[in-house]
């Protein structure tokens, strides 16, 4: 039971180690080559939406924590969302003439979503399935109902016109919402947000797949699995369950503030119950509790919808005319495939069992036969 | 019975669900480093019982103490702290765990790394993830199951989920181990081996207080034995004791024969 079997090759088939570099180092040259060739491929619109897709990589990410490792049923994750993007919009915007820095907004927008996490955790503990969702859907509609009113007697949000002229980021002095270029490659501000949200994203990677192969990752799935077993071999269900509200919304928060800083615009319509429920089904289409089968989901379902336009000119092209509205025949399709996911791969695209399937072929009985080891 | 050699004391312990007496004054001791049974028809209360121990329920009457500290009204996971460890009538593993991972959760009690220690993964983590896992193959392979460290619990034979479930509660490092009808469901060889381990789990120092139906296995391992009837106590002594004593023949073959 070396650690290196236990840890680290079971995410990738490939054994020897110059393959395993190679084959990371082509997924990174990718990555950073990714949103120059998508521009160049199909235009600067699509560049956009891989950069969103990436923070609801992020999002997808921390509602797994709380829906795929601890198994709590959350409708209102997008509140946590809000709740980071609008500590960055108050701080950072004209609304009351305040400019903190990202790098100090970003982890309060963390710490404030922790404790918003707690706060819907603490009385919903004895809560679970469908009582639960309840709960957390009237949560998140409530932060939503929150910042739309809170623009009397004192303007706070500005209600329902929202926050206008949010600070982009910046490095140095060069802001990320100006197009720069470098050594002859232009970085139009997608681009440099794209690199941005990725940093993100992959950290949030990282602290998912940590997260769950740990001592805490497992109490969250104990739980999952059985809460009075996880309870009676000492798990203070109550303090792991708060400590997964909370986990997962510090994702929601980060993402939210960068969400805030890339559009320069945020209102509580973009903070609906609909985008709590996407952000689900993308952890439940990629597949729940699998880190990469999450982010896959956050990806497809964020691209999905926006593919899904280019229906009106091929309905022209075709039949000359516009049968369907776009709009209408994106939501049917979208409905269509997330019914035919769920009949042909219930468990996600790409499901965590496969991982421990893979885990048991390598590990295969690893010695410990000794018998009386036991004091 | 002294301080020093009761560890767990279960005193006057009351336990209603509307109407129904499940527990009436209960009073019984247990002895660091006996075998102590609890046996009875269905229905009598030994299942409360263990969940009032166990933290499960809070007792409406009484007291439990162990080690000499009171433990009724704490909750399961403090109770398991203070060291007594339990298994379940109806097996509850963390049935999409493998074998090994459920025996990890366990030395969840016994370990400290945090969410900052996960991420970090510095040296104290590794080394303590490390022995984690060392203590897991360990305790698979005391209690014989050691080859199904890496197979999904609910993928188990159901005797081996029995041994898994006592490989798990033993992870937490109990001074008292409850074991609820640990036979049940067995054939003959598994019961043999099955009594074979739980002697050897007594002889390494952990205490068991066990309910079991088959009598024979009860009576062939248990130091001492308690009978419950319609929540009450009706006898405690050795099994000779027990089996010769009226009420407990009453309560068994309904006082139609002796």
């Amino acid at each position: 039971m070396e650690s290196a079997t236990s840890s680290h090759a079971r995410a990738s088939p490939l054994r020897s180690t110059p393959a395993r570099i190679a084959f990371y180092l082509a997924i990174a040259a990718l990555l950073v080559a990714a949103p120059f060739l998508i521009d160049a491929a199909f235009g600067r619109t699509w560049v956009r939406i891989v950069d969103i897709a990436l923070l609801f990589v992020m999002l997808a990410l921390g509602l797994n924590i709380v829906v795929g490792y601890a198994g709590l049923l959350d409708l209102g994750y997008i509140a946590f969302f809000a709740v980071g993007a609008y500590c960055y919009a108050l701080l950072a915007s004209p609304q009351f003439d305040l400019h903190w820095s990202f790098i100090a907004l970003l982890p309060l927008g963390a710490v404030v979503a922790a404790f918003f996490g707690v706060l819907l955790g603490a009385p919903t503990l004895r809560l679970r399935g469908d009582y639960l969702a309840i709960v957390t859907l009237g949560f998140g509609e409530i932060i939503r109902i929150f910042l739309n009113n809170l623009n009397r007697p004192y303007n706070i949000t500005n209600g329902p016109q929202g926050i206008t002229l949010i600070d982009p980021l910046h490095i140095g002095s060069a802001s990320l919402a100006k197009t720069h270029t470098i050594a002859g490659i232009t970085i139009a501000p997608v681009h440099g947000y794209y690199f941005a949200f990725l940093a993100c994203a992959a950290i949030s990677v990282f602290i998912s797949m940590r997260l769950e192969d740990s001592r805490i990752g497992r109490a969250w799935i104990a739980i999952r699995e059985d809460e009075l077993a996880a309870a009676a071999m000492g798990i203070n269900t109550r303090n792991v369950k708060l400590l997964a509200f909370a986990m997962g919304a510090t994702f929601g928060g980060v993402a939210g503030g960068l969400f805030a800083s890339f559009q320069g615009f945020i209102s509580p319509e973009s903070f609906t119950l609909l985008d709590s429920i996407m952000v689900l089904c993308m952890v439940v289409l990629g597949g729940m509790g699998n880190v990469f089968g999450v982010a896959l989901g956050a990806v497809l379902l964020t691209a999905l919808p926006e593919a899904l336009r280019h229906a009106a000119p091929l309905q022209q092209a075709w039949f000359g005319t516009v049968y369907v509205d776009p709009s209408d025949l994106r939501m049917l399709m979208f409905g269509l495939a997330l019914v035919l996911m769920m009949l042909f791969r219930p468990a996600g695209l790409w499901p965590s069992s496969i991982r421990r399937r893979e885990l048991a072929a390598e590990r295969q009985p690893s010695g410990a036969e000794g018998a009386d080891v036991r004091r | 019975m002294s301080d020093a050699e009761a560890l767990l004391v279960v005193s006057g312990v009351s336990k209603r669900f509307g109407g129904l007496a499940a527990l009436d004054a209960v009073t019984l001791g247990v002895r660091r480093g006996e075998i102590f049974g609890l046996i009875g028809p269905n229905g009598a209360g030994k299942t409360t019982l263990f969940n009032v121990i166990t933290g499960v329920y809070a007792p409406d009457t009484g007291e439990i103490r162990f080690c000499s500290g009171r433990v009724s009204g704490l909750k399961p996971h403090s109770i398991a702290e203070r060291g007594i460890a339990r298994t379940f009538q109806n097996i509850r593993l963390f049935a999409n765990m493998t074998a090994l991972e459920n025996v990890m959760v366990g030395r969840h009690l016994r370990t400290t790394a945090g969410v900052i220690g996960a991420v970090l993964r510095g040296p104290r983590t590794r080394a303590e993830e490390a022995g984690i896992e060392r203590r897991a193959h360990e305790l698979l392979a005391y209690c014989g199951i050691a080859a199904h460290a890496n197979e999904l619990a609910r993928a188990l034979s159901y005797g081996d989920q029995r041994r898994l479930e006592i490989a798990r509660a033993l992870a937490t490092e109990p001074q008292l181990l409850a074991l609820d009808e640990p036979a049940a469901g067995m054939n003959a060889t598994e019961r043999a081996a099955l009594t074979h381990l739980l002697e050897r789990v007594r002889r390494d120092g952990t205490t068991l207080l066990l309910i079991e139906h088959d009598v024979k296995l009860v009576m062939g391992l248990c130091d001492r034995v308690a009978v419950l009837d319609y929540g009450r106590k009706i006898a405690e002594g050795t099994p000779p004791e027990v089996q010769s004593n009226p009420a407990v023949i009453e309560a068994y073959l309904g006082g139609t024969l002796a």
